[in-house]
This record gives C-alpha cells, sequence and structure tokens, in this order.
C-alpha cells in the first residue's frame, strides 16, 4: 500500500477515534451526534433483519428501470440524431427547452401524472439522465473519424451495417461517458424523489429516520447510501472494462 | 412543436389538469408575475442560492488550493474525501434538518455542502496540474508564498477552477429547490410542490417554467464573466484550434 | 481490356469560403491487369484527391473512371482504397484479427472460414502471433501490415494506396517495401501506389506517372525497366535507378508545363 494512502488512513481512523470519544463524553450533543459505534450496531442491525437491504432493493428497482429506460431510448435517439442533421435540427430546439430545467423541479410534475407510485420516480429519473445520455450519444457519434466511415465505404459496406458494425463502436466510449455521467445523477435523483414522494426506499428512510428522531438510524442509511454509490461506482467500472477492453487498455496507455 | 402542446391542451379537455394549454400557463404566468406571489419565491430561492454558491465557491477553493498545494494535506484527507465522495449530497438534508431546523440556515448549509465537492475536486485537480516550472519560476524571482499564491497557483489553476465552479452553478440550484420542496415554506421549490398539491397546473407549469429561465440566465451570464475575465485562455484555445 | 481506365479527370472543389479549387487538371491514363503503377508528384498536388476520386469515394467534376469497362459511381466492387492515415482507419475496437476478418466478412465470408483465411493473411504479411493485439498496442509499421492485410482479405482486383509507408520511419519502410513487392508477386494484385518518395516509386513500381502541381496533370509517364524481383540492394546500386531517380528529381523541382 503506497505511503500516501497509510497516512490518510491513519487520519481517518483517528478522526473516527475522535467521533466516538466526542460523542461518548458529550463534547458533542449526542442526539444530534451519535457515538460511532451506536450508528454502527444499528448499521449491523437493520442489515441483519434485511430491513436496509429491503429499502435498498426498492430504490434501485426504480433507479434501474428509469436509468435503462433512459440509455434505451436516448442512445437510439441520440444515434439517430447523430446522423441526420435534419433531425438534429427538428430535436434540438425541444431538447434545448427542455434540457435548462433542474430535474428535481420536475417532481411536482410527475407527482401530478404519477402520483406517489413507483411510474413517478422511474419518470423523473428517466428524465435526468436523459441530457447527459443524449448529448454524449449525439457527440459521440458525430465524432467518429471521417476516415473510419469511408473505410466502410471503400469494402462497401451498405449503410445498416455500418451504423452497426463502425459507427455504434467507435462512439461507445463517449456513449459509455454518457452512461457514467448519468449513474451520480440516478442515484441523487432517485433519493430526492422519495424524499419528497414516496413511502419507502432509502431516501425516505433517512428523512423517515430524521423525523422519528432515530438519529443513529438516520447516519447508518446515510453510510448505506454511500456505500451503494461506491459499490454502483464500481461495478460501472467492471462492465466498462469487460465490454469495452479494447478502449480500457488504450486510456491506461494514454495516462502512463 | 408548442402548437401540439397548445392543440393537445384544448382537445384533450378532460386532462386539462394535468396538461394544460400553453396560453393557460403563460396566462397564469404572467398573473403571478404582476401579482407579486411569485416574486416573494423568486427572490428567496436566488437569495439563497447566491448566498450558498459563493460561500462554496469561497471554501471550496481556498480549501483546495490547500489540498492541491500541500502533499500532507492531501494525504492525510485524502482518503476521508474518498469515502464522502460517493454519497449524494442531497442525503444530507435530513441532518441539516436536524441541526438546524427548516429554514434558511439549513438550506444554506445544505447547498454550500453539495457545491463545494466539485469545486474542491476540481481546484485540486488544477493546483496538482500546474507545472513545477511555474512556481519555480516564482521562487526565482524572489517572490514569498502568499504572492506565488495570487499571483502564480490561483491563475494557473483557474481553468480548473472555473470548471469547478460551472458545475457547482447547477447543483446549487438544484440543491435550493430540492431543499425547498423537502422541507420549506417558501421558495420557488416549494411553490412548484405548492401548486402540484392544490391541483394548480398552471401555476406549477409556470412555476417550472420560472426556475428553468433562471438556471438558465445564470449559466448566461457565468459565460458571460467567464469570457471577460478568462480572456487569455480563450485565446489560447482558439489559437491551438487553427 | 485495361483493369482501370481514367478518362479526362478533372475535379475541384467548393471551399469555405466559397472559392473553388481546381484540384486535379485533367488527367487520363490506363492500367493494366497485375501491374504496379505509381503516382508522383509534390505535396499538394491533389494525390489523394486522385485516388479517392478513383475509389468512388469523391465524384469526377468533369471526365469519367471505368474499372473492368464499367463507369464508376460509388465504391466500384473488387476495389479497395488503403488510407494515409492508416492507424486512423483501423478499427480500434477489433483485435488484429478482428480486423483482418472485417475485411473478409465484407466480402460475404461466413465466420468459421473467415477466422481460417485471415490468419493465413496474417502470417502472409508477416504478423503472426500478433492476432489477438489490439491495433494501439503495435508500432506503425505492423499498423500498416494490418491495414494492408484488412484490404486484401477483401481480395480486390485494384489495391489503390494514399503514401502508406509515408509517416514510417526509414528502415521500416524499406521491409514493408519488400513485404510488399512479395505479396503483389504472390496475389498478382494491381496496384496503384502514391508516394512522394521518388526512390520508392522507382523501386517497386513497373511505370510511374509524374504529376505536376494544382492543378494536377500527368507531366511525364515513364516506365521502369528494372528486373523483377527487386533487391534493395542490387537494384537500387544500378546506374540507371540513380539516373532515373535525378531525371525524375529535375522535372518535378521544375515542372514544365505540358
Amino acid at each position: 500500500m503506497r505511503p500516501e494512502k497509510l497516512s490518510g488512513i491513519g487520519f481517518l481512523f483517528i478522526a473516527l477515534g475522535l467521533w466516538e470519544f466526542a460523542a461518548r463524553k458529550e463534547l458533542v450533543n449526542p442526539l444530534l451526534v451519535p457515538p460511532l459505534s451506536r450508528i454502527v450496531a444499528v448499521f449491523w442491525d437493520l442489515f441483519s433483519t434485511g430491513e436496509m437491504p429491503l429499502q435498498i432493493a426498492v430504490s434501485m428497482k426504480r433507479a434501474a428501470l428509469g436509468y435503462g429506460l433512459a440509455g434505451a431510448v436516448f442512445i437510439s435517439l441520440g444515434i439517430v440524431m447523430g446522423l441526420s442533421r435534419p433531425i438534429h435540427r427538428a430535436l434540438e430546439v425541444i431538447v434545448e427547452m427542455l434540457r435548462p430545467v433542474p430535474p428535481p423541479v420536475v417532481i411536482p410534475v410527475a407527482l401530478l401524472f404519477f402520483g406517489l407510485e413507483d411510474e413517478m420516480k422511474v419518470f423523473v429519473i428517466f428524465f435526468s439522465c436523459a441530457w447527459p445520455i443524449l448529448l454524449n450519444t449525439i457527440d459521440g457519434v458525430r465524432r467518429v473519424d471521417p476516415v473510419l466511415l469511408n473505410t466502410a465505404r471503400t469494402f462497401r459496406l451498405r449503410r445498416l451495417k455500418t451504423i452497426w458494425q463502425v459507427v455504434l463502436p467507435a462512439a461507445s466510449p463517449q456513449i459509455m461517458t454518457g452512461l457514467r455521467v448519468s449513474l451520480p445523477i440516478m442515484l441523487i435523483l432517485v433519493v430526492i424523489s422519495e424524499m419528497v414522494g414516496s413511502t419507502d426506499g432509502i431516501g425516505y428512510f433517512i428523512l423517515d429516520s430524521q423525523r422519528r428522531f432515530r438519529v443513529a438510524q438516520m447516519y447508518a442509511g446515510m453510510a448505506a447510501l454511500a456505500i451503494l454509490g461506491y459499490t454502483l461506482n464500481q461495478f460501472f467500472n467492471l462492465l466498462h472494462r469487460r465490454l469495452l477492453s479494447w478502449h480500457w487498455g488504450m486510456m491506461r496507455r494514454n495516462l502512463e | 412543436m408548442l402548437l401540439l402542446w397548445e392543440l393537445g391542451g384544448r382537445a384533450v379537455t378532460e386532462y386539462r389538469l394535468f396538461l394544460p394549454s400553453i396560453i393557460e400557463v403563460m396566462g397564469a404566468g404572467v398573473q403571478l408575475l404582476f401579482s407579486g406571489d411569485v416574486a416573494r419565491h423568486f427572490l428567496v430561492t436566488l437569495e439563497r442560492f447566491l448566498t450558498g454558491y459563493l460561500i462554496a465557491a469561497a471554501l471550496g477553493a481556498s480549501l483546495g488550493v490547500a489540498l492541491g498545494y500541500f502533499r500532507l494535506l492531501h494525504d492525510l484527507l485524502g482518503t476521508v474525501v474518498e469515502l464522502l465522495r460517493p454519497m449524494p449530497s442531497v442525503a444530507i438534508i435530513p441532518v441539516a434538518i436536524l441541526m438546524l431546523g427548516i429554514g434558511d440556515a439549513m438550506i444554506v448549509a445544505v447547498t454550500v455542502y453539495a457545491s463545494v465537492w466539485p469545486i474542491l475536486i476540481n481546484t485540486v485537480d488544477g493546483v496538482r496540474h500546474i507545472e513545477g516550472a511555474l512556481v519555480d519560476t516564482g521562487r526565482t524571482f524572489g517572490l514569498n508564498r502568499r504572492r506565488i499564491l495570487w499571483q502564480i497557483i490561483l491563475p494557473a489553476a483557474s481553468p480548473y477552477i472555473v470548471t469547478g465552479l460551472r458545475i457547482a452553478l447547477s447543483i446549487a440550484l438544484i440543491l435550493v429547490t430540492t431543499a425547498e420542496m423537502v422541507a420549506g415554506s417558501k421558495g420557488l421549490g416549494f411553490f412548484i410542490l405548492d401548486q402540484e398539491r392544490s391541483m394548480n397546473s398552471s401555476n406549477m407549469y409556470a412555476g417550472v417554467l420560472i426556475v428553468a429561465v433562471l438556471g438558465y440566465a445564470l449559466n448566461r451570464l457565468f459565460v458571460a464573466i467567464e469570457a471577460r475575465v478568462m480572456r487569455w485562455q480563450h485565446g489560447m484555445l482558439n489559437r491551438e484550434a487553427v | 481490356m485495361p483493369i482501370l481506365e481514367v478518362q479526362g479527370l478533372s475535379k475541384s472543389y467548393r471551399q469555405a469560403g466559397g472559392e473553388v479549387t481546381l484540384a486535379i487538371g485533367s488527367i487520363s491514363c490506363r492500367v493494366e491487369r497485375s501491374e504496379f503503377v505509381s503516382f508522383v508528384g509534390p505535396s499538394g498536388c491533389g494525390k489523394t484527391t486522385l485516388l479517392m476520386t478513383i475509389a468512388g469515394l469523391l465524384s469526377p467534376s468533369a471526365g469519367r473512371i471505368l474499372v473492368n469497362g464499367q463507369e464508376v459511381d460509388g465504391p466500384p466492387r473488387g476495389l479497395v482504397l488503403l488510407f494515409q492515415e492508416y492507424n486512423k482507419s483501423l478499427f480500434a475496437w477489433r483485435t488484429v484479427l478482428g480486423n483482418v476478418r472485417f475485411g473478409l466478412e465484407a466480402r460475404g465470408v461466413h465466420a468459421a472460414e473467415a477466422a481460417e483465411r485471415a490468419r493465413a493473411l496474417i502470417e502472409l504479411v508477416g504478423l503472426a502471433g500478433f492476432e489477438r493485439h489490439y491495433p494501439w498496442e503495435l508500432s506503425g509499421g505492423m499498423q500498416q501490415r494490418v491495414a494492408i492485410a484488412r484490404a486484401l482479405a477483401y481480395e480486390p482486383e485494384v489495391l489503390l494506396m494514399d503514401e502508406p509507408f509515408g509517416s514510417l520511419d526509414a528502415l521500416t519502410r524499406l521491409e514493408l517495401e519488400d513485404t510488399l513487392l512479395r505479396l503483389w508477386a504472390e496475389l498478382k494484385t494491381t496496384i496503384i501506389f502514391i508516394t512522394h518518395d521518388i526512390e520508392e516509386a522507382i523501386y517497386l513500381s513497373d511505370r510511374i506517372w509524374l504529376l505536376s502541381r494544382r492543378p494536377s496533370e500527368i507531366v511525364e509517364e515513364l516506365p521502369i525497366d528494372f528486373p523483377r524481383p527487386r533487391h534493395q540492394v542490387a537494384t537500387r546500386a544500378d546506374a540507371g535507378f540513380m539516373a532515373l531517380r535525378n531525371t525524375i528529381y529535375r522535372r518535378i523541382s521544375n515542372p514544365v508545363a505540358s
């Protein structure tokens, strides 16, 4: 392990130790900042009874649906818009009009249409993840090197085959970027939408814990969220490495 | 496209509640503007936004420079930062409510927390990317620590800092409106949600429109200011492109 | 019937500013089957444009191009163009094997057979053992070989090559020249080669056409009579080699209006 990390970890433990100490000795209000040990205990409890995993599963189901739908719809749309100037021009106006809307503001609209159901959250996530995915896809398709397109032409590849065999793979790194950027957005919006309009899910859980003054539980929920975020990132990287192994290798070489 | 909305709204009267016609939305919007109702909410949101954003900018930039410049600090805090990063900033809202109640302080606090991250990370990145030669040049000229900071480090890292500030702009607006929705009694976020609850869809849409326009305007403002302040970089970029 | 015939080809561009540039003035020539011919000319004289037009990727402003007697309208069958930026034309997401297989797939060869024939081609160009590598892992010379293998996989009757060895170091260039000649002798493909390297053109070709500056025209046609197979030392040591090279050099440096 690198020496820098060692000092970082050391500092972390010191900070955690201070927290425990301060909370126990009531240097800070233990109602607001419970001792670390209590939080860990509650965390463990929530996990072993299965309640935490349940809430996470509920949230993840919504998130995955919204994200997946956004990916399917907007990657396809992005390819079409990237390849066809007239279509791009036609739709550009709508995109530019909808883009500046901050995602959370869409929640009341979604509430109106879908109530407190899952669909509401799925829609919100779908809407919020749209733009990074769409714009990156369009950009990726546009930036495909003309030499590659000419190569397809000299081999007399037909239009559809060219898109599938050349344009898509060539644009895939950038499409991946769009998907990667949307990942944290997905997580943020599932939490927000659950805080504003839901009766379950991890976002609701954290807020509800606060309302019932189950403070340790609230912190436990936040920790779970952080772990979830980290796990999703790692998972995405793994996928990236698998699907785009060629690009992964190229990138690492450039970093050296 | 707008025409479609208009026609759709008029034709399907039973869905009037959900998708009022554009005219209605516009009408409601204008009415609101003149009645001063929305103006109040608008100003509240704007004030919270600016306060939060500016504090975050100052905090994020200074912390970022410190972390970027002082190896020791960076190593010490590195792990903690990496652990906190994956947690979505919005999760901090309940904690903030717990400690600060519901009101301006809480909203500004969460805005600051969320906005600090992109500024911090990008600033650290920028400072670390500064060519050693630049700082050494400063030393050769006998500049003291403080002057090196102001005259070399900050300008050199500024493109990165600006990137962080730009990202933080949208994040700050998102957090303010979100916090207002979750636990507020005024502000545009609250307003929009409230109108939805009262089934006042035209007002709700008008509110959404106002927020969108606000976001757009802030963005343009940022771009304009950035173009002025960062003129040197634009020139450089343009030359490279040629 | 000549495999390729260019009749009064002329090509002009409209630039971004609106002005029209005449890249190719008027070019007419004939290429026989299995010949190795080269176009040599100063930079910017429109050699790439010429090749792109022959390949059907650009359409002529005037004149026409016949491949096997058929007028070219879009990329003609049996003809492949190898681009100057070979590294950009290779598919970064496919391995060496994958790239070469593409040439076969484009011809309609099915998967199993394609893999086998691709391997044979990879060995032919001297890259045996590198099938599973990605293009970015290879040197410039090796990438060029992959591009050549991929083009040959298509089994074209005519291969157009746009300054293929220009960006390689001298030694790699000589190596690839010989590889190319070996392939050509074995496969009997017609090759149309573009280069600004006079000696390379002489070494490789049966005939050379000298191009003038823009708007380009054929200034002179020169048959190359050195015996085949050519040899890097023996052929280049021939007294006539240098004499020819000097003649060409003088002609290109001070082009006489035709």
